[in-house]
């Protein structure tokens, strides 16, 4: 029986104890449904949850258990010569076994036969069906295999008899519990939190299970290249080793890239905050209803455009822009037609960026700047401030700490932006502080040593997740300071 | 009493939010020097006529004023006239106490600031400290002027309100049940500072309490569904009203 079979008949199961135990519990009132503890769909969910969820679970248990009991059978079974060759020729005949298991499941009898006897080839037979086989395979094999095949149905029937007879047990269960004063919504409700819990745990495990791997595999790179050679190096060179030069492994130095990602943050934000902020002020103290209605989902549009789409924004017309302004700019100051902003640059990422960010800046400080009281706005008011004096003096102090916190974010996120700098900001590491020179980010060098042909086991490629490693704590440094920031002034202010 | 030259004049005030009508053709006097107590059960408009004394109510989306309102003479809602000057010579209290989070000092100095009535450090000290006085509060905060203006309690909070308000010297102080965030006995604080203040500035006060425009106020305006029922002298309005509608709302029959 396959699983998707099993996985519909469990349901079934669930929905007939469903119906019973509903209609168990409506049996049992006597025609006053006040008699019962807990309304009749809820004595149905109860029965429904005791046939299925414990059939679920042992059928998710068996699938996992499965193929490693019957993977360790069958290699213990593979012949003592086979078995002398080391893990990685026996991982590599195991391999082989159960493609050969494949073929015979499609093969019929008379051609099994053939097989068995040795008047028909392996491998050819096998082709034909379809199962490429990676040698010609050896008679071990074929024995092996069938061994496999039955350990694998065996295992099969064996699972679908243990889940559907708990699903059986677990629904008759559930239904001899169900009386009058039985509490199955308690239950119910029970089982609901343990699914929050659940869903919940999954999101915080996820992000331990990429901090884990992200950590181990900087950890190999780190066994490989010195820490204080990576974090204080100023040369970022990671030559690609020419295939079985080991010696040359370049330079691994953060400085550079981090230098670029901070300063092109830093134009960024230069664009994104005052413009954002006032675009903000504007919308939450000046605009009428109807305008801020149409307006502020106009602004919140520019969130929703992918990045790459800034990115080519950025290449095609931004970049040639600035480049062609500043020729004419140097021509008629200094009569040398001569560009001195590239078409690639700090200021070229930077300014798009910053109309990246000013969506998350405007629509986060807005949400800020409406949650102040309008006590405060009033009583600022009353006393004969203009609207601005009141913004710049009441309301900007009051919504400080929440927008501080907006900006915090927002300038993680700009950090962490990866297509705008890919296509705009240039690929060269270097440090300098023109910002109409080309410079390069972490996340930009991260893309590039993971493009292409990889191997796991070079630092040119591990560097990218020592890379990535310093994102994230830079990023999570900046958010935990934002957060810092905001508490510190709301005990103040409370 | 009726020799008292009036201050603030309103004739035939009409105010509409939106379609809905909620001051008809009121007319009524703010004497100077004088607290005015407008009473009437919720909804009445009571509120709604304070507001249009020093145009708060500008601040409301669809919100329209008719008629006129004279300060000394002057059109309050006249084009010429300047709202924010205005709101300088009327000022307001609110419900709720709302000083700002800045430090109390901050907060006394902040309409002297704004209005460029002070300039050197000391001059920003002596309206800090007088004004506190005359809020009654100098005392219980001269120690932690830099401390936050929301650290006060309740009662302390609403004098360092009224304390701001009077940092501007206004000429008229509208209060809006200034003392229903209160205690009784922040209330009391807050009702006999009324009575200083009102040597010194007009005041039209809103509330809810019948026995606090009585103790607190010598002219009552007695609000209805939007319309003004009546005014009159408060000993008058308490003892003896002219209208059923006042007798019966003093009485507790309704509101």
């Amino acid at each position: 029986m396959s699983t998707s079979l099993l996985l519909l008949i469990i349901v079934l199961i669930g929905f007939i104890a469903y119906f019973t135990g509903r209609a168990r519990s409506l049996a049992l009132t006597g025609g006053k449904l006040a008699n019962l503890h807990s309304l009749p769909g809820y004595h149905g969910s109860y029965v429904a949850i005791w046939a299925v969820l414990p059939a679920a679970l042992v059928l998710a248990a068996w699938l996992i258990a499965s193929p490693l009991y019957i993977d360790s059978a069958v290699r213990a079974a593979l012949p003592g010569s086979v078995q002398s060759q080391g893990a990685a020729n026996v991982q590599l005949a195991l391999g082989q076994v159960k493609s050969v298991a494949v073929g015979l499941n499609r093969l019929n009898a008379a051609e099994v036969a053939a097989i068995e006897s040795g008047s028909a080839n392996l491998r050819q037979t096998l082709a034909a069906k379809g199962v490429a086989l990676a040698g010609e395979g050896e008679p071990y094999m074929v024995k092996a295999a069938q061994h496999l095949n039955a350990t694998r149905l065996h295992s099969r029937w064996l699972m679908s008899a243990a889940v559907l007879l708990v699903a059986v047990a677990g629904g008759l269960y559930a239904i001899r519990n169900i009386a009058a004063r039985f509490r199955a919504r308690n239950q119910v409700e029970r089982v609901m939190l343990g699914s929050l819990i659940v869903a919940s745990s999954i999101a915080i495990l996820t992000t331990i299970g990429i901090i884990g791997s992200m950590l181990s595999e900087a950890g190999r790179f780190f066994s490989m290249v010195s820490p204080t050679e990576f974090f204080f190096g100023t040369v970022w060179d990671p030559r690609f080793a020419a295939a079985g030069s080991e010696a040359a492994s370049g330079q691994f130095g953060l400085l550079p890239l981090l230098g670029g990602t901070l300063y092109i943050a830093f134009v960024a934000m230069l664009f994104a905050v005052p413009v954002g902020l006032f675009a903000a002020i504007y919308m939450a103290e000046y605009a009428s209803p109807r305008l801020r209605s149409t307006a502020k989902p106009l602004l919140e549009v520019l969130a929703g455009i992918p990045t790459i789409v800034y990115g080519f924004f950025a290449l095609v017309t931004v970049g040639p822009f600035l480049r062609d302004i500043s020729t004419q700019l140097n021509g008629l100051v200094t009569g040398n037609y001569q560009n001195f902003i590239q078409a690639q640059s700090v200021l070229t990422a930077g300014i798009v960026m910053g109309i990246m960010l000013i969506p998350f800046v405007s629509s986060l400080s807005d949400d800020i700047i409406t949650q102040v009281p309008r006590a405060l706005r009033d009583g600022s008011l009353g006393l004969g401030a203009t609207r601005s004096e009141t913004v710049k003096k009441v309301i900007l102090p009051a919504a400080l700490p929440g927008i501080v916190g907006a900006l915090l974010l927002t300038a993680s996120r700009a950090v962490g932006e990866t297509m705008i700098v890919v296509l705009a900001a240039g690929v060269a590491a270097r440090m300098q502080v023109n910002p109409f020179e080309p410079m390069t980010t972490v996340t930009v060098k991260i893309v590039h040593q993971l493009t292409g042909d990889l191997e796991f086991t070079s630092p040119q490629t591990l560097v990218a997740f020592a890379l990535g490693i310093t994102l994230f704590v830079i990023t999570l440094c900046l958010n935990i300071y934002a957060l810092y920031i905001v508490r510190k002034y709301r005990e103040q202010y409370e | 009493m009726n020799t008292v030259p009036y201050k603030m004049i309103g004739k035939d005030v009409s105010v509409y939010y939106g379609e809905k009508r909620a001051l008809f053709d009121v007319n009524l006097d703010i004497r100077e020097n004088t607290v005015t107590a407008l009473i009437g059960p919720s909804g009445c408009g009571k509120s709604t006529f304070l507001r249009t004394l020093n145009r708060m109510n500008d601040t409301i989306e669809n919100c329209r004023v008719t008629g006129k309102i004279t300060l000394d003479e002057d059109d309050i809602y006249d084009p010429s006239i300047d709202v924010v000057e205005l709101r300088a010579r009327v000022g307001m209290v609110f419900q709720k106490p709302n000083p700002f989070p800045k430090s109390i000092y901050e907060n006394v100095s902040y309409g002297p600031r704004i209005h460029g009535l002070a300039r050197t450090k000391a001059e920003f000290d002596e309206v800090v400290e007088t004004s506190l006085q005359k809020a009654g509060l100098w005392n219980e905060v001269k120690d932690r002027l830099h401390e936050p203006g929301t650290g006060l309690s309740g009662g302390q909070q609403q004098r360092l309100c009224i304390a701001r308000a009077v940092a501007v010297s206004p000429e008229v102080i509208l209060m809006d049940e200034p003392c229903s965030a209160l205690d009784p006995i922040a209330t009391a604080k807050v009702e006999e500072l009324i009575h200083e203040l009102r040597a010194n500035f007009t005041i039209v006060i809103v509330t809810h309490s019948m026995q606090q425009a009585a103790r607190v106020s010598q002219r009552t305006a007695m609000f209805h569904l939007g319309n003004l029922v009546e005014e009159n002298d408060t000993d008058k309005m308490f003892t003896n009203p002219d209208d059923q509608r006042t007798q019966d709302y003093i009485m507790g029959r309704f509101g």
